[in-house]
């Protein structure tokens, strides 16, 4: 879960890190209040997931109550590359003299942590990285040593922080770590940490991302979901431990294991190239075992999306058997009618594996004129894709 | 012979009275595997009984190795012990451990596989969310169902389950020397280069097919380990084309971040060192016959 910046300032500053005091608001006058309570010059920032706010005026530097509402009227509801604008982030300013660079993330290809830093900051990392290597300085950081004050120092002085700020840079890096730790973050990001005319150093910018999986001991991330954002049949799939994600086409899935899903997600979009430009609609995984209740629930998610013209349900029998995925389909159109659904859109099923056979005998038994079967799932694909392009 | 896993195998399992375990348990000993005990230290000098099999359950992994003489160990423990139970095994020394729990926090993962390396990579960690290891006719440690395909000489790797249950069954009648599902997390114990380089090593395979999907870059980095070190033929097939940036594709490490990560890059880079990429899974399987049949 990437977090927006507020929520990343304000994680930054319960873990004791230097940030600017500020607020954020979903509306000009709570914008005014803030910039009340702040006093003075400062700066008003559009909280959108995505880089370049500043370039599309989402970043605004305004003095006193009456400017700052004005600007926060602007950037509210303000479209950044796709992301329209709900919430601004009002702080204090700072003095700025130099900015620097500091990230902890996960390093998936050495399967450990990674710490990055350098004192060219307030640009792009990957093209500072790029254009000069010299500047940026990568290490590896082993996941039960941590960051220590003298594993910090040695990454400060190899990046060439400035002697003056080392001692505060190694306690932002051990804090950031802890921070990092502690909140089972797979990226921390400060870009940039900035070192003030009064020479204190300040963590300007807030990149967070959690890891989903650690919830479990972290409840109150619960609450940095951004409903607002979710999309509502996500939401709903969610409430039903469907693992769901809204695309844009026509034609709707459902498929058993991830993998399987995302390479049906593929084969319709190319049937689709056939067949008027057609596209996946979603990507739902019913995982292992397909009940009836669960493919009625899934069905029920997919078909809720009027885009959908037609249903493609994928299912290779592993461990579940397709007889059981049958009768779970049959039932669940049964379920649906009962729960006042008006199933009219056509699910083509394909069916290997573990009882084939017995299970494509039972939807043939159930002359259901809404079911059509497919043998292969290159076929079904194509069966779906066409359907779908002749309902649109 | 096969890699990794094969009909001398002796496997434990851990968590093997939970509702999982001991459902793969029955089915693991079905397909014939040589399930010597499970741990659980609540439980440890009982003996739960496997359709007539009494298997013995014991305190720790070091206690059932030293016991049974186990050099396997398959984890069915929830997420929140995961790392405790892997840290467990690999104190014991045991040589392989296959993690099949879904949901392990990466910070876990990560502790646990530096943990595995300061104690020099005795043990060989397979997942975590992973469907396990089997090699069709010896042993299954895992979840893969045992009975899609027979053994022969294709050795398979893969991110994904179902994908790889697909590919089994495609290609049933030519059938597989070792099928591995490494799984779908951002930092796994054995990648898709470790098994590459074992089925190069292992005289009993002859071809590879190896199934990535969107996230991170271990199909590039294996693209540039095929090139230097493998010269069986390698068929691939790569999920996720049509996955939109920034959402998680149901495994959690299958996800595009930014321009990094997607299916193009890896396609073409495996194609580039002259690894056939298949557009579905069935074209997948044919080219792998199309390799198989030449001989």
């Amino acid at each position: 879960m990437d977090l927006y910046e507020y929520q990343g300032r304000d994680l930054f500053e319960r873990h004791g890190l230097p940030v600017l005091a500020g607020g954020v608001a979903t509306t000009p006058e709570e914008a005014r209040a803030i910039a009340e309570r702040l006093g003075g010059r400062v700066v008003v920032k559009a909280q959108v997931k995505v880089g370049g706010r500043g370039k599309a005026g989402g970043v605004k530097l305004t003095e006193g109550a009456e400017e700052t509402v004005a600007r926060a009227t602007d950037i509210l509801g303000m479209d950044i590359k796709g992301h329209t604008v709900h919430k601004v982030m009002i702080t204090v300013t700072a003095d700025v003299a130099e900015e620097y660079y500091f990230s902890y993330l996960l390093d998936r290809a050495n399967r450990t942590f990674l710490c990055i830093a350098s004192v060219a900051g307030g640009m792009d990392i990957e093209q500072v990285a790029a254009e000069t290597p010299e500047k940026v300085v990568k290490a590896p950081i082993d996941a039960n040593v941590g960051v220590d004050a003298a594993t910090a120092r040695r990454i400060v002085t190899q990046a060439g922080f400035p002697a003056e700020v080392t001692d505060q840079a190694v306690e932002i890096a051990v804090d950031l770590w802890q921070a990092f730790v502690a909140e089972d973050a797979t990226l921390v990001e400060v870009n940039p940490l900035a070192k003030t005319a009064e020479g204190g150093l300040l963590l300007l910018d807030a990149k967070v991302s959690l890891d989903e999986n650690a919830a479990f001991r972290h409840p109150d991330h619960e609450a940095l979901v951004d409903q607002a954002a979710v999309d509502p049949l996500e939401q709903a799939a969610k409430e039903k431990d469907l693992n769901y994600v809204k695309l844009d086409g026509e034609v709707g899935i459902i498929g058993n294991g991830a993998g399987l899903v995302m390479s049906t997600l593929d084969v319709v979009a190319y049937a689709g190239e056939r067949h008027g430009g057609v596209k996946p609609a979603n990507f739902l995984d019913i995982g292992g075992g397909a009940s009836a209740a669960v493919m009625a629930n899934g069905l029920e998610i997919v078909l809720s999306d009027p885009a959908v013209k037609s249903v493609f349900v994928n299912v290779f029998g592993g461990i579940t058997a397709c007889d059981a995925v049958a009768n779970g389909i049959v039932q669940a159109l049964a379920l649906l009618e009962q729960r006042g659904e008006q199933v009219t859109r056509p699910l083509v099923v394909r069916l290997d594996g573990n009882n084939a056979e017995a299970g494509r005998a039972i939807l043939d038994g159930a002359n259901n004129p809404l079911i059509q079967r497919v043998d292969t799932m290159d076929g079904a694909a194509e069966r779906a894709a066409e359907l779908a392009a002749a309902g649109v | 012979m096969a890699i990794w896993l094969t009909k001398d195998s002796k496997v434990i399992v851990q968590g093997m009275t939970g509702s999982e375990g001991s459902k793969h348990t029955r089915r693991m000993l079905a397909a014939g595997t040589d399930i010597v005990g499970g741990v659980n230290p609540r439980k440890a000098g009982t003996t739960v009984d496997f359709d007539g099999a009494q298997l013995p359950v014991f305190a720790n992994v070091a206690d059932a190795m030293r016991e049974t003489g186990a050099n396997v160990t398959v984890i069915f423990v929830p997420p929140q012990f995961t790392k405790g139970a892997v840290i467990e095994a690999i104190d014991a020394g045991i040589p392989l451990a296959v993690v099949i729990t879904e949901g392990v926090p990466v910070h876990d993962t990560a502790a646990f596989w530096a943990y595995n390396v300061a104690q020099g990579e005795r043990t060989r960690i397979i997942g975590p969310n992973c469907p396990g290891i089997v090699s069709p006719g010896a042993a299954n440690a895992g979840i893969i169902p045992a009975d899609i395909t027979g053994a022969g000489r294709i050795g398979l790797v893969s991110k994904s389950g179902t994908l790889t249950y697909q590919m089994m069954y495609e290609l049933r009648d030519i059938g597989f020397s070792t099928c591995v599902g490494i799984g779908g997390d951002p930092i796994i114990g054995t990648t898709h280069i470790d098994a590459l380089a074992a089925f190069e090593n292992d005289p009993d395979t002859d071809a590879i097919v190896m199934i990535g999907e969107i996230g991170g870059d271990a199909e590039e980095r294996a693209a540039e380990f095929i090139k230097a070190n493998v010269t069986k033929p390698v068929v691939g097939y790569i999920a996720g084309f049509t996955a939109p940036p920034g959402k998680t594709m149901g495994h959690a490490g299958a996800i595009i971040s930014g321009s990094a990560g997607t299916a193009e890059a890896k396609k073409t880079a495996l194609e580039a060192v002259g690894v056939k990429v298949g557009k579905t899974p069935t074209e997948t399987a044919r080219l792998m016959r199309e390799i198989m049949s030449a001989g």
